[in-house]
């Protein structure tokens, strides 16, 4: 990625024809312009998941059949859920989209051949949930964290509070996450004994809502995290340090800083409060990244989540399993760059022009 | 804080004005300004020193690496001694060859995937900047598509279908997923650059658009798209090696994916084998970091606010 800022949401905006009425009016309008856009691009990454298993060499479907008939017999209806998902090379394309379709809303994604009998709906239910928490939160906390660092050295800029921040940052970030995740695991997890080496949980636990478990869970997913925060802290500290420079030399910080303001008022509410909208939008798409990240480091540390899954599916060709989990992953980035916009709608009233 | 004489904003709108309008010179006088302005910048210097020495060393791999990459024989698992500065594999190869000979792929993906990301993003972008209406729409739900959908997902369920492809494969994959931001990023500044007067002039001149886009407002985006061509490369190096840990490339292929792949599935953790584990992923960060402290002076060149050493 890189460092170079686009005007905040200048595509979208420009083509939106300008609605009058009253503020109220005007923000609904713009929460439904966006609702209808989230709904489009669902459709379109749907539908991308039903192309690619189709445009691939070979036949998915067939290599997916004949493993599964290694734990016995196929029944029809496996057969057809399994055809609808990865595509038969004789049948009617389109009846093989209505079906398709059919599998999404009703989450109906077949059985797993690797995880025979569980259903594919049944593992990812099982492990969305650690993902989605490990991946939230430490995101969350970068942003925060690494927003506050940024807004520290372009105001600082040229001491050791800019210097160091922005050198660690950038070479934090060039990191692959799975090095910092071998690290960790090797250092924290293997010599220093401070840390579990794999797993959600210990081997005694069971997954419940009570403080010991929610303790041991924890303490799994701490070396996780640290990853995760150490990778993505970076790329916060850059992008907000290089639009708070721009700000910065704006005509009404001048004029604020010439009010004699003090300069923490001056920093945090006339500064930083415009620079971080840029920011906001690179948010939905450092999400990406994140989420493909956590999946190597969920490979490292065998945490069961969504990305170890992903990682399981795809060395064992298990593709209905593969394809379930992309779309899962997709949509959830989608819905989640859509309540980014929103909150930017909220946060800058000139957007829900 | 200090009082200015001239007004920040006017400087910079004054150097922007500057460094974009200008008649198109020489290509070579293009180059030397660039080449001038980031090596102006300390962290682009460290960065273009790093960069250098990695492409030393996988030019030269053959005199530098003690052994080959693939040859074996010796102790397996061995700690670091006088014959093997960083020991040897579980497989009974050389860690130091293997790690020099890696250096080839990774800076062989880098600069190709990167240069494709690089011209898909500039055909992409600068047409999409300058058509108007429909066309423009369709461009802009596909480029937001594929910003949107998380690239690693994608490109593990790609390379999934293609198994075993190897360094092609990989390559193809990352273009695939990579050229999307650059093409936003110079859309936006060719929707800048078109209402200048001199596109004006060109289009009353009666010059035609592919002419206008790629021989007025191209040169005129040079800093931008020399920025994304590092920013591509470097999103390839890392996601070259990710897939390759995965185990998703040619694992009989000698990379520093493959290396961590190999290290992980033979256990090298629990053998205590640090130099294994520590050794590629460090090669791997500094070539990364070595491209993003480049992208600093190439910021510098876009934008002059970013400059080194001209404070506000």
């Amino acid at each position: 990625m890189t460092s170079v800022t686009i005007a905040p949401g200048s595509a979208d905006v420009s083509a939106a024809p300008r609605i009058t009425g009253s503020g109220r009016g005007r923000a609904w309008a713009y929460v439904a312009r966006k609702a209808g856009l989230l709904l489009l691009t669902l459709w379109a990454a749907i539908t991308l998941n039903f192309i690619l298993p189709r445009l691939m060499p070979g036949s998915p479907a067939d290599a997916a059949l004949a493993k599964l008939a290694q734990n016995g017999p196929v029944s029809d209806a496996t057969k057809a859920a399994i055809e609808a998902q990865l595509g038969v090379p004789t049948g009617n394309i389109l009846e093989q989209y209505v079906a398709y379709l059919h599998q999404v809303v009703t989450l109906d994604f077949g059985v797993s051949y690797t995880f025979y009998p569980q259903s594919v709906s049944e593992l990812v239910s099982t492990a969305l949930p650690y993902t989605l928490v490990l991946v939230g939160v430490v995101t969350i906390i970068a942003f925060v964290l690494g927003t506050l660092l940024g807004v520290l050295a372009a105001w600082k800029r040229g001491t050791w509070l800019d210097t160091l921040p922005t050198l660690a940052g950038s070479f934090a970030s060039a990191f692959p996450y799975f090095w910092t995740a071998l690290l960790l695991l090797f250092f924290a997890g293997y010599v220093g004994r401070l840390f579990p080496t794999s797993g959600a949980y210990g081997p005694t636990a069971t997954p419940a809502f009570t403080i010991g478990f929610l303790g041991d869970a924890i303490y799994h997913a701490a070396l996780p995290a640290l990853t995760i925060l150490i990778t993505s802290l970076g790329g916060w500290i850059l992008g907000m340090r290089n639009t708070m420079i721009s700000t910065i030399g704006d005509d009404y910080v001048t004029f604020a800083e010439a009010n004699g303001l003090k300069p923490r008022t001056v920093a945090l509410r006339y500064a930083a409060r415009n620079a971080i909208l840029p920011n906001l939008t690179s948010f939905g798409l450092a999400l990406g990244g994140v989420v493909g990240g956590s999946i190597l480091v969920e490979r490292v540390f065998g945490y069961p989540g969504i990305g170890y899954l992903l990682f399981n599916a795809v060395t064992n060709q298990d593709y209905p399993l593969m394809q379930a989990l992309f779309l899962m992953i997709t949509v959830s980035v989608l819905i989640a760059n859509f309540l980014v916009d929103i909150l930017y709608g909220v946060l800058d009233p000139r957007t829900r022009r | 804080m200090s009082t200015q004489s001239i007004p920040p904003s006017t400087r910079a709108v004054r150097a922007i004005e500057e460094a974009s309008i200008a008649p198109a010179p020489s290509p070579l006088k293009v180059v030397l300004r660039v080449a001038s302005t980031v090596w102006s910048n300390g962290k682009a210097r460290i960065g273009i020193v790093i960069l250098g020495l990695f492409i030393l060393v996988a030019i030269f791999a053959p005199l530098l690496a003690p052994y080959g990459a693939r040859q074996n024989g010796f102790d397996r698992s061995a700690d670091a001694s006088a014959a093997h500065w960083l020991g040897t594999t579980a497989a009974g190869e050389d860690v130091l060859s293997q790690l020099i000979w890696g250096s080839q792929i990774s800076i062989f993906v880098g600069l190709v995937a990167g240069l494709l990301s690089t011209v898909i993003a500039v055909l992409v972008g600068l047409s999409w900047g300058y058509v108007r209406g429909f066309g423009a729409d369709v461009i802009n739900f596909i480029v937001n598509l594929f910003l949107v959908i998380p690239g690693l997902p994608l490109m593990i369920v790609i390379a999934a279908y293609l198994s075993g492809g190897g360094i092609g494969m990989i390559i193809v994959v990352v273009v695939i997923t990579g050229w999307a931001w650059g093409a936003r990023v110079l859309r936006s500044q060719t929707q800048s650059l078109r209402s200048r007067d001199f596109v004006t002039a060109a289009v009353f001149s009666g010059e035609r658009p592919f002419r206008i886009v790629f021989r007025e407002i191209l040169p005129n985006m040079t800093s931008l798209i020399v920025g994304n061509f590092f920013g591509a490369a470097t999103a390839a190096i890392l996601a070259e090696a990710g897939l390759e840990y995965l185990g998703l490339g040619d694992t009989t292929v000698v990379s520093w994916g493959t290396m961590l792949f190999w290290a992980q599935n033979s256990n090298a953790l629990l053998t205590g084998q640090w130099a294994l584990l520590f050794a590629p992923g460090l090669c791997i960060a500094l070539l990364a970091t070595s491209l993003t402290l480049i992208n600093f002076g190439v910021d510098g060149i876009s934008n002059p606010r970013l400059r080194e050493g001209k404070q506000r």
